[in-house]
């Protein structure tokens, strides 16, 4: 090894010493001489799982390198169970919760009891679960601990505090409309899963309004009798910390099983939009489509093909977009996958306002690309390296093997599937690729948004030929009630 | 930076903010099992490579830091450093080439070609535009003749297809940080990328680059409020440093950057001497010492560079920025205080954390929880930089129906607290408690604890300052806290900036993207 590492070394030398004249190094390719030795052996350490009679799932990752202990209780149902009226009452839910403590101890003295600990327990609301959280130094663990079950039992929701989370979410909404990135992302969405979507409809200051504390009170007596997956790691005593969760959490009845959804999801009406915003002088662009959830098994074959097509720096949008036209910084694309329900497909470019119709030509054309012109071995070895050989970089850390079987157990996917999973990507051919292009890229199914500066756009937005500019009305419903704000 | 998907400025002054505390955060455990497990070696050019053996998993993290960013930009030149960073992406004279002799030849007749264009694109009077248009289509052959001896994103390729993880770069004002992170036996693939990039780099596609970047600037600043308030609020607040220059470059001179002056700053700025390289993990020093040596000699020794001569001088004249626009309000100021070697740098850092960190911090109390009418408040220090003189910053969000002139005042009454009476026992020892704490977190991470070797390492000459800092913070009084905060929080030293909304023109349709 050693000796090949010399040569190497000596070439490395010659070539930046004699380059104009001493020219085959670089056919050489000096690098793939190198040699890769065989990887250190590694078995990522799993946690320990126990399953409660009463449903409720533990896990335990042992990590004794520092000296702290963390833990999280995930719930089932989050926003896209909320009432449409009330949009916005899982955020507010997810704030209240720790901001107003429990019955012996209020949120308020609650901070200030953990924060001269350096602990932290939090709360939050997601679109699909709620979850609590905490950390501490080893010392004070089983007191946070403690406190934590006290919120989670005992919780006591108080009017002053969901005030200041509507307040929160006031300045939110007031302000969703500042930032082009935000609304570009939030209104592709809207198009991909319509505006009324349990997973898009965005709250407003009527329905934040109409959210109450028994609202919320609601919410938690529901959901707390959900199936409960608590998760604790750092430096603990396994025995020791089995026997106080079982304390905690044997008790409580049978976890009773969320109801199955039914969404349907048609996909996007084809064509273009516009959003106008005179104070920038970049459009964003994003072309969107309905994508696909992980129990489909093209996934795998999914994953190589979005490597190809916008995953990297060798990939077909950034090498074309970016590096050969410099049309963009920012440019990507990729077919989704969520857990559950299906993903999005998005492809996005940032370009300057006069280049536009350039740069969406441009994706638009690696995106049609995926079905006509063909993948090559090139292509796929190289997909398929960048995946494989970064792989290990999910389960590098003992925090992130216990937070994807998390993952695994909320959402019903056997414990092994990152095995089965790599196992596929690895098998994963041309034909694969061709196969799934076919059958999930459709070009002429896309919706492409460009919000951006109208009169700086030229070419206009019809050299796309894409059919009518289509606005979108993003304007922001005020509140009636005397003294509010007004309207932006 | 190369591609990063929530990078400072984008999400403005509140990210800013999470980096100062990450710096301000970074100190350690167990001084003594560090040093047992760090080796540092100075190479004969001057490099200094540290080594952390942390073998959890067979992986590994590096950071290189250079000590030269946006801050020493020649005049005319600002962007240039970023400018570079991203041309240290573009492979050396063996690796992103086909024939690097013939494009070594190629990419000077673009170099000619594009001073030509210049010359007369500058001529303050009798520009020829017919001649302006045929040197730009001469620029535009060039450059095409040039791209086919190119071939493109090989050295991220190479780095990608053997599993680098997190590959990216960021220029601040005060330095440049190139980072990934690695399986471990690809260490030596890594050394020969990253000591070739160092060494070699080659100013290839680099005009193409340079729209790369200006539409990075598009994106943070010119169409984000906050980036466009942060700009003007550090260009007033600096009369003579280079803190107040933009960052990412003014238009005018980014756009005209050229690739003679990115690689004179190169040859200038990455000298061993100004290099510090740390790598952390799944690596046993005494084994790979030798061959990171080999590969890392390869960088030019060179002279350190000689330090900045300008000094902001002292503030005597209060200011103001107020932009009227059609976005939601917001506040931000800020006081000039010393650099990173201040006998009273740890108490910056304490007033930070007893002003704004979460919901116990002086400032959430009072303008958000108790007052109602912001919906965040903190403070942060130092910005925009560390290595000079930075700015002790404050920020609020108004909520819906408030002003930035009310937040003004709601900050100027908890300052002036801070200025009449000592903080209390409990604020002082959270501030203690909660440093050691985040210190203690932060060592379970590769490319953290890479990130924080390496700036220890240059900023002081010693990563083991990172450690030995928790003496300062224990040290820190009340009488401390008080005494710098009438100091700085006076007014003749403060730079204020707010966005007032202006209310939108009666007519405005939603225009049709310049579809007429």
């Amino acid at each position: 090894m050693k000796k090949i590492f010399g040569m190497t070394f000596i070439i490395a030398i010659c070539a930046l010493i004699f380059a104009p004249n001493f020219l085959p190094a670089q056919q050489a390719k000096p690098w793939e001489q190198i040699p890769t030795p065989r990887l250190h052996d590694f078995k990522p350490h799993q946690p320990q799982r126990i399953v409660l009679k009463n449903g409720i799932v533990l896990f335990l990752q042992e990590d004794h390198e520092l000296p702290f202990v963390s833990g999280s209780v995930s719930i089932p149902g989050g926003a896209r169970e909320e009432d449409a009226a009330k949009t916005g009452l899982v955020s507010l839910y997810g704030q209240t919760w720790r901001t107003s403590g429990t019955a012996k101890l209020s949120g308020d003295a609650l901070d200030d009891l953990l924060e001269a600990k350096a602990a932290h327990i939090e709360t939050g609301g997601d679109v699909d679960s709620t979850a609590l959280s905490w950390d501490s130094l080893k010392g004070d663990a089983d007191q946070v601990f403690s406190l934590a079950m006290d919120l989670l039992f005992h919780p006591q929701f108080n009017a002053e505090k969901l005030q200041l989370a509507q307040q929160q979410v006031a300045t939110e909404i007031m302000r969703r409309n500042d930032d082009e990135g935000e609304i570009a992302s939030r209104e592709s969405a809207k198009l991909v899963y319509g505006a009324n979507s349990p997973y898009t409809r965005q709250p407003e200051f009527a329905t934040i309004g109409a959210v109450t504390v028994d609202d919320l009170k609601a919410w938690h007596d529901r959901t707390i009798n959900g199936k409960l997956i608590v998760a604790i790691s750092g430096d603990f005593d396994p025995a020791a910390m089995e026997a106080k969760l079982r304390a905690a959490f044997e008790g409580l009845p049978a976890v009773k099983a969320a109801p199955p959804r039914h969404d349907t999801f048609a996909g996007p009406k084809p064509g273009l939009w516009f959003i106008n915003k005179e104070d920038v002088n970049q459009s964003n662009v994003q072309i969107v489509g309905l994508g696909t959830d992980r129990r489909n098994p093209d996934v795998p074959a999914l994953v190589v093909m979005n490597e190809i097509l916008g995953g990297g720096f060798a990939s077909r949008l950034f090498q074309k977009v970016r590096t050969e036209l410099g049309l963009a910084y920012a440019v990507g694309g990729s077919y989704g996958y969520a857990w559950d329900h299906p993903g999005e497909f998005r492809a996005e470019v940032l370009t300057k306002s006069a280049t536009t119709v350039d740069a969406t030509k441009a994706a638009l054309d690696q995106i049609a690309g995926l079905t006509t012109r063909p993948f090559t071995d090139e292509e796929l070895a190289r997909a398929k390296d960048n995946i494989l050989n970064s792989f290990l970089f999910r389960y590098d850390t003992r925090e992130k093997v216990l937070a994807e079987r998390v993952k695994l157990e909320f959402y019903g996917y056997p414990a092994d599937y990152l095995e089965t999973y790599k196992a596929a990507l690895e098998k994963v051919t041309l034909a694969d690729l061709n196969r799934v292009a076919t059958k999930y890229i459709h070009p002429d199914k896309l919706a492409i948004l460009v919000v951006g500066n109208g009169p700086e756009i030229k070419p206009g937005l019809d050299e796309l030929k894409l059919g009518p500019v289509q606005t979108v009305d993003i304007s922001i419903p005020m509140p009636k009630q005397p003294g509010a704000e007004q309207k932006q | 930076m190369q591609r990063k998907t929530s990078p400072w400025i984008y999400k403005g002054v509140m990210a800013l903010m999470l980096a100062a505390i990450a710096l301000a955060g970074a100190r350690a455990q167990d001084l003594k099992s560090f040093e047992q497990r760090i080796t540092t070696k100075v190479l004969l050019n001057g490099l200094t490579l540290v080594i952390c053996e942390r073998p959890e998993a067979p992986v590994f993290s590096y950071s290189t830091f250079i000590d030269a960013g946006d801050v020493n930009d020649p005049s005319g030149e600002s962007g240039l450093a970023h400018m570079f960073e991203h041309l240290a992406f573009k492979g050396t004279s063996q690796i992103g080439t086909k024939d690097y002799a013939a494009e070594k030849i190629a990419l000077a007749k673009v170099e000619a070609a594009n001073d030509a264009y210049e010359a007369e694109y500058l001529k303050a009077v009798g520009r020829d535009e017919a001649k302006l248009a045929e040197l730009k289509k001469a620029f535009k052959e060039a450059e095409a003749e040039a791209h086919k001896y190119v071939i493109p994103n090989q050295f991220t390729d190479v780095a990608e297809r053997n599993g680098a993880e997190g590959l990216n770069a960021e220029t601040q004002l005060d330095e440049t940080i190139y980072f990934w992170s690695m399986p471990e036996n690809r260490l030596e693939l890594w050394a020969w990328l990253e000591s070739g990039r160092l060494a070699d780099v080659v100013p290839r596609e680099f005009y193409k680059e340079r729209d790369v970047v200006i539409e990075e600037r598009r994106m943070r600043t010119d169409s984000n409020p906050i980036g466009r308030l942060v700009e003007q609020f550090l260009a007033t607040a600096y009369v003579a440093h280079n803190y107040g220059r933009s960052a990412i470059g003014w238009p005018s001179e980014v756009s005209q950057i050229n690739a003679t002056e990115a690689m004179d700053f190169h040859k200038k700025y990455y000298v061993g001497a100004n290099i510090v390289v740390a790598v952390v993990g799944d690596v046993k020093a005494s084994e790979m010492l030798p061959m990171l040596e080999k590969y890392f000699s390869n960088i030019p020794a060179g002279p350190k560079p000689e330090e900045m001569t300008t000094v902001e001088p002292k503030q005597f004249a209060e200011k103001t920025v107020a932009i009227r626009e059609q976005t939601q309000p917001f506040y931000l100021e800020g006081y000039h205080r010393p650099d990173y070697r201040s006998p009273d740098a740890e108490v910056y850092d304490a007033i930070t954390d007893i002003m704004s960190n979460g919901r116990v911090s002086r400032l959430y109390r009072s303008l958000v929880r108790d007052q109602q009418i912001a919906a965040e408040a903190e403070g942060f220090s130092p910005f925009p930089g560390d290595k000079y003189p930075g700015l002790f910053a404050f920020y609020a969000v108004p909520l819906p129906g408030h002003t930035p002139a009310e937040m003004r005042d709601a900050i100027h009454k908890e300052i002036d607290k801070l200025k009449t009476a000592d903080v209390t026992d409990e604020e002082l020892a959270m501030y203690k408690t909660r440093t050691r704490a985040d210190l203690l977190r932060g060592l379970a991470d590769n490319q953290g604890l890479a990130n924080s070797l390496a700036q220890y390492q240059t900023r002081y000459g010693d990563w083991r300052e990172l450690f030995r800092q928790l003496d300062k913070v224990d040290k820190v009084t009340k009488a401390d806290i008080r005494r710098v905060a009438n100091e700085v929080f006076v007014p003749s030293n403060r730079t204020e900036s707010w966005i007032e909304t202006e209310a939108a023109p009666a007519a405005a349709a939603q225009k049709d993207g310049g579809a007429q």
